[in-house]
């Protein structure tokens, strides 16, 4: 059943994707990597992707980021078309609207934590000040530390200090705990779960870890490039008391 | 089918993912061994072609010229110790009128046996046929005054000779060995359309200069290991009653010299040229190994785990290297031979030569491939040796990753200065200093070329503004045979046209300091002269004083003479003084070795009243004509030069071939510094791909993108152009050292023409292969990038 992305019908959504697919042709043999997708994502919430290795996760985030374009179907960011847009629209729509986190952090190396932000703060509209995007994520005494100098999860929330500090209206977290332990990983998912909450960033987070569904507003699940199921939370888990 | 080993096929295809990096070290590497085949081969051509010519046609070692001797010396000539063949001649100048051409032409006519060939000097004839014996009216004409008037056999030309004017016959073209190069006696510069040799019967020309059983000219051929010092000693003694100026060697013999000096710059360019691109190949064969090495640094620590060897694994990497030198050398044979065949064209217009022809020698073609894979080699051992020196273990991890530390001028508190993007860009520079100093060297070494390339075009201009058009104002200058008094400014004065004449005397003398001389001659001239002004490379004029002499730098080095040094003048003609002369001034001047000294002084000198042996003339351009056709008449007047006509025709010349040596330059100066700026380049995309496709992932578009991963290349540029300008200079002053002989020495005068043009061509070099690599920004893939683990 294809309308199940659809729900809390009232709002107007932020995403609309429509029958997308994404198919990677590999000489004689084809991928389905997107089979038919149809999904809203809504202002505000805080929406989990789950799936198996391979059922087409990074595809899905990566087509909403405006870094990929599907191979058929369409995508609307709010009045944007990403299906099919040109290379010069999406990297206007990544600058303007959208902030990334991935599991291996891509850190410039050769630029210290605040630098690595006031990268993106400067062709920012109207970005925080790259220490108070640390400050956030609890970075605020390492801001002059190059990323060699910082353990995998302080570079975790560099990252996201660098995801956030443009304001962007989207949020998109590709596995942003994968590398990282226990409690590492909490840490991380309260920095995401306090912009959300006090930016209101639209934030879609990828994970294989099923204890991470507790806190979001729905959970999304994924299965070999199909949406197969969509559960809304009535009540979110703060990340501190997740436990895996 | 053979098989071609599993390694040697990743081989193939890392070369064929590397081509771009490849075929610019190639380029590079072909542009070192072209320089090398193409000069090497000029070398090689030109100093074959003038052994077998001097062998074959019995080259002259010593050269006399009297003013008649007569033939019963010649055996006591061929009786000094030491000489192995004498021939005796007559040599003279005369004014020729060439038909079709108005201006006057001064021709050499040389005498040759009526019977047989001559013992030394033989012609070699190049169309037409030999003298008949004992024609009365026949020559044979140089190649290079034939090629310039369109003559051909049959053709007939006129010529005053003592008084008289004589008809003459062309009846074959030929060359001489002591011709190679042909430069008229008054000038210093060829000019083929006004002055030529003429080659005639003996009995004709003594007959026509009533110079029977006399000569005015011997030249000497020496037995192996004669005292060649020994013997110009001896045959000055015998010659002297006779109105000699002094016999000289090889050394001194124009044509020799011109053609000497070409060799010696042939092979310092073709050592200095080729080195400059090689190690620079050796650079970038260096940098794309260590990538390589970087990139694939889990697969040599597979191949290690699986039992390849050391050796199998460093042999892998230097195959590469090999390869691409290989491929850069077969281009550069190619290219060299090419250049080098157009380079012996235009040595074929200056210098006449039978078998002067570029051929590709096995040795020259060994040699230079030889040269090429040695320097890729250079530059991969190291590399290799780095790909051995990894553990197998330690390989298979991913590389640490890199440290960065805050910048120097970031530690001096500048940091508030900077964008993030350029502390990026600097960051990286400061992490591989060495590499970014080699960088920089190799573009300046580029801009450098193209400096040194132009200077020489600068340095002659300047030495011809300084010495022919500041310090000599003349339209014509006429030569006289003998001496003439005072009255002859009148009578030149009086010839139509003629608004202003200036005589003044020159001498030939043996000028002596110390144990150190030097043949040169003595200018005797008016006060306050006008048209022949002595001028400084500074164009200041040097006043000559009422005594003492102003001598040339050049002279002035050969004698180790300074301001008030007394030097000794021995006169060699007339009553042969010996005189002793205060220096009162040295003058610095690119040509020549001159003593100049007021008219009156050097009268006195002479113990002779004013007497003339030249003249310059300022003539009315619209009755130069009539005055040319005067002056071919004037039995008096032996030769007639036009300054700005053998200038021009001289300047053009060498301006054309410049054109193609510039032309040829450009193009290895850009291949030099675009390969640079390309492989540093793409090895910085390869570095940072990561990092620039997280940039465009975060929303920096590719033009921004494409300015910092430039960004490097253009601040390495913008260090090198300058750097490179003041190592031009350095070169060229240097070589103004160098390529200095006695006579000459180039100004050392660099134009800002010249710095505008290297800078411009190197930054558009730089940029043009900077867009190229920027191009590849575009295809950055954006999502690969995340799943890397860097
Ligand atoms: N560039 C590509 N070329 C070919 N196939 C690809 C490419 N990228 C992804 N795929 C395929 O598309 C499918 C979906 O991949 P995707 O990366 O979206 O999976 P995922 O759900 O993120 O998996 P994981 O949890 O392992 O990251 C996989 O079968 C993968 O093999
Ligand atoms: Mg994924």
């Amino acid at each position: 059943m294809n309308a199940e992305g659809r729900a809390a019908p009232a709002v107007a959504p932020v995403f609309r994707m429509r029958g997308v697919t994404k198919v990677y042709t590999m000489g004689e043999v084809e991928v389905r990597a997107l089979d038919g997708v149809d999904l809203d994502l809504y202002a505000g919430e805080f929406v989990v992707l789950l799936g198996a290795s391979g059922s087409g996760k990074s595809t899905l985030l990566n087509i909403l980021g405006g870094l990929d374009v599907p191979t058929g179907g369409d995508v609307w960011y709010l009045d944007h078309q990403l299906s099919g847009a040109e290379d010069e629209t999406l990297t206007r729509y990544r600058r303007e609207h959208v902030g990334f986190v991935f599991q291996f952090y891509n850190l410039i190396p050769s630029l210290t934590a605040a630098e690595n932000v006031a990268l993106v703060t400067d062709i920012a509209v109207q970005p925080m000040a790259p220490e108070a995007a640390l400050g956030v994520v609890g970075l605020g005494d390492r801001i002059n530390h190059f990323p060699a100098q910082l353990s995998g999860g302080e570079q975790q929330r560099v990252a996201i200090a660098r995801a956030i500090a443009k304001r962007p209206d989207v949020l998109l977290c590709d596995e942003p705990t994968g590398a990282l332990d226990f409690a590492t990983g909490k840490m991380v998912l309260e920095a995401l779960e306090r912009v959300n909450r006090e930016l209101g960033t639209t934030t879609v987070v990828i994970t294989h870890n099923a204890a991470i569904a507790r806190m979001a507003d729905r959970v999304i699940h994924i299965s070999s490039g199909r949406l197969v199921g969509v559960e809304s939370n009535a009540v979110k888990a703060a990340p501190g008391d997740l436990s895996w | 089918m053979v098989r071609l080993p599993a390694l040697d096929r990743k081989l193939l295809r890392d070369m064929w993912r590397m081509r771009g990096h490849l075929v610019a070290v190639a380029l590079v590497a072909a542009c070192g061994t072209a320089t090398f085949v193409t000069m090497r081969g000029a070398y090689e051509a030109l100093v074959h072609a003038r052994a077998d010519y001097y062998l074959r046609y019995r080259f002259a070692e010593v050269f006399a010229y009297a003013k008649r001797a007569p033939r019963t010396v010649v055996p006591r000539i061929a009786a000094i110790p030491g000489v192995a063949a004498v021939e005796d001649r007559i040599v003279h100048e005369v004014t020729v009128d060439v038909p079709g051409f108005g201006e006057p032409v001064t021709a050499r006519l040389v005498s040759v046996p009526d019977v047989g060939r001559p013992a030394l000097n033989d012609l070699h004839l190049r169309s037409g046929r030999y003298l008949a014996p004992r024609s009365t009216d026949e020559v044979l004409v140089g190649e290079s005054f034939a090629r310039a008037h369109r003559l051909k056999p049959g053709a007939r030309l006129a010529a005053v000779i003592n008084g008289r004017w004589q008809r003459l016959r062309v009846v074959g073209i030929a060359n001489s060995p002591e011709h190679v190069y042909v430069i008229g006696g008054a000038g210093i510069f060829p000019d083929d359309k006004r002055y030529g040799v003429l080659w005639m019967g003996r009995k004709a020309l003594e007959a026509a200069l009533d110079m029977e059983d006399g000569f005015n000219s011997v030249t000497l051929r020496l037995a192996p290991g004669a005292d060649e010092k020994g013997v110009i000693r001896r045959l000055d003694v015998l010659l002297a009653s006779y109105g000699a100026i002094g016999a000289h060697a090889r050394d001194e013999q124009i044509s020799h010299q011109m053609l000497d000096g070409e060799v010696q710059q042939d092979r310092v360019t073709g050592l200095v040229v080729p080195a400059i691109f090689l190690a620079v190949a050796a650079f970038l064969v260096h940098n794309v190994l260590m990538r390589l090495i970087v990139l694939q640094r889990a697969q040599i620590g597979v191949l290690k785990a699986f039992g390849y060897t050391d050796r199998a694994v460093a042999a892998h990497y230097l195959k590469l290297a090999i390869a691409t030198a290989l491929a850069g050398s077969a281009l550069g044979v190619a290219l060299g031979a090419w250049l080098g065949a157009g380079l012996a064209d235009v040595y074929q217009r200056f210098f006449h030569m039978p078998s002067l022809e570029f051929r590709l020698s096995i040795e020259n073609v060994l040699g230079a491939t030889a040269v090429c894979v040695a320097a890729a080699l250079s530059g991969a051992l190291p590399a290799a040796r780095r790909a051995l020196a990894l553990p197998p273990a330690e390989a298979m991890r991913p590389e640490p990753p890199p440290r960065f530390m805050p910048l120097v001028v970031e530690r001096l508190g500048y940091v508030q200065l900077l964008s993030p993007a350029t502390r990026m860009l600097l960051r990286n520079v400061e992490r591989r200093p060495l590499r970014a100093v080699l960088s920089v060297l190799a573009i300046a070494l580029a801009c450098a070329l193209l400096v040194v390339g132009r200077f020489g075009l600068d340095a002659l201009e300047e030495t011809v503004r300084v010495q022919f058009r500041e310090g000599r104002r003349d339209d014509v200058r006429v030569g006289f045979y003998e001496p003439r008094g005072p009255q002859v400014k009148n009578d030149l004065a009086a010839l139509p046209g003629v608004t202003y004449a200036e005589a003044f005397r020159v001498v030939p003398a043996r000028v002596r300091l110390g144990h150190r001389s030097k043949r040169t001659a003595v200018f005797g001239l008016p006060a306050a002269a006008e048209l022949h002004r002595v001028v400084d490379i500074r164009m200041h004029e040097i006043v000559v004083p009422p005594t003492g002499a102003v001598i040339s730098a050049g002279l002035a080095r050969v004698l180790a003479a300074r301001p008030g040094s007394v030097i000794t003048l021995e006169i060699l003609a007339g009553a042969r003084h010996v005189r002793e002369v205060p220096v009162a001034a040295i003058v610095e001047e690119p040509i020549g070795l001159y003593v100049y000294m007021d008219e009156r002084a050097l009268a006195r000198v002479l113990g002779e009243g004013l007497q003339y042996t030249d003249a310059y003339l300022r003539v009315d351009p619209r009755r130069l004509h009539e005055l040319y056709g005067e002056l071919k008449r004037l039995p008096t007047v032996a030769g007639v030069t036009l300054r700005e006509a053998t200038l021009r025709s001289f300047l053009d010349t060498i301006a054309e071939n410049f054109l193609i040596s510039t032309t040829i330059l450009i193009g290895f100066a850009c291949a030099l510094a675009a390969g640079v700026v390309y492989n540093g380049a793409r090895i910085a995309l390869s570095e940072h791909a990561a990092t620039l496709a997280t940039l465009r992932i975060l929303g920096l578009t590719r033009r921004e993108v494409s300015r910092i991963l430039l960004g490097e290349q253009a601040l390495l540029t913008a260090v090198a152009v300058p750097l490179g300008l003041v190592i031009g200079y350095g070169i060229c002053a240097w070589l103004v050292v160098l390529v200095a002989t006695e006579i000459y020495r180039l100004p050392l005068v660099v134009t800002a023409r010249t710095y505008l043009y290297a800078s411009g061509l190197v930054a558009a070099a730089a940029a043009a292969s900077g867009a190229v690599v920027a191009w590849r920004v575009r295809r950055l893939d954006l999502v690969a990038v995340l799943k890397i683990r860097e």
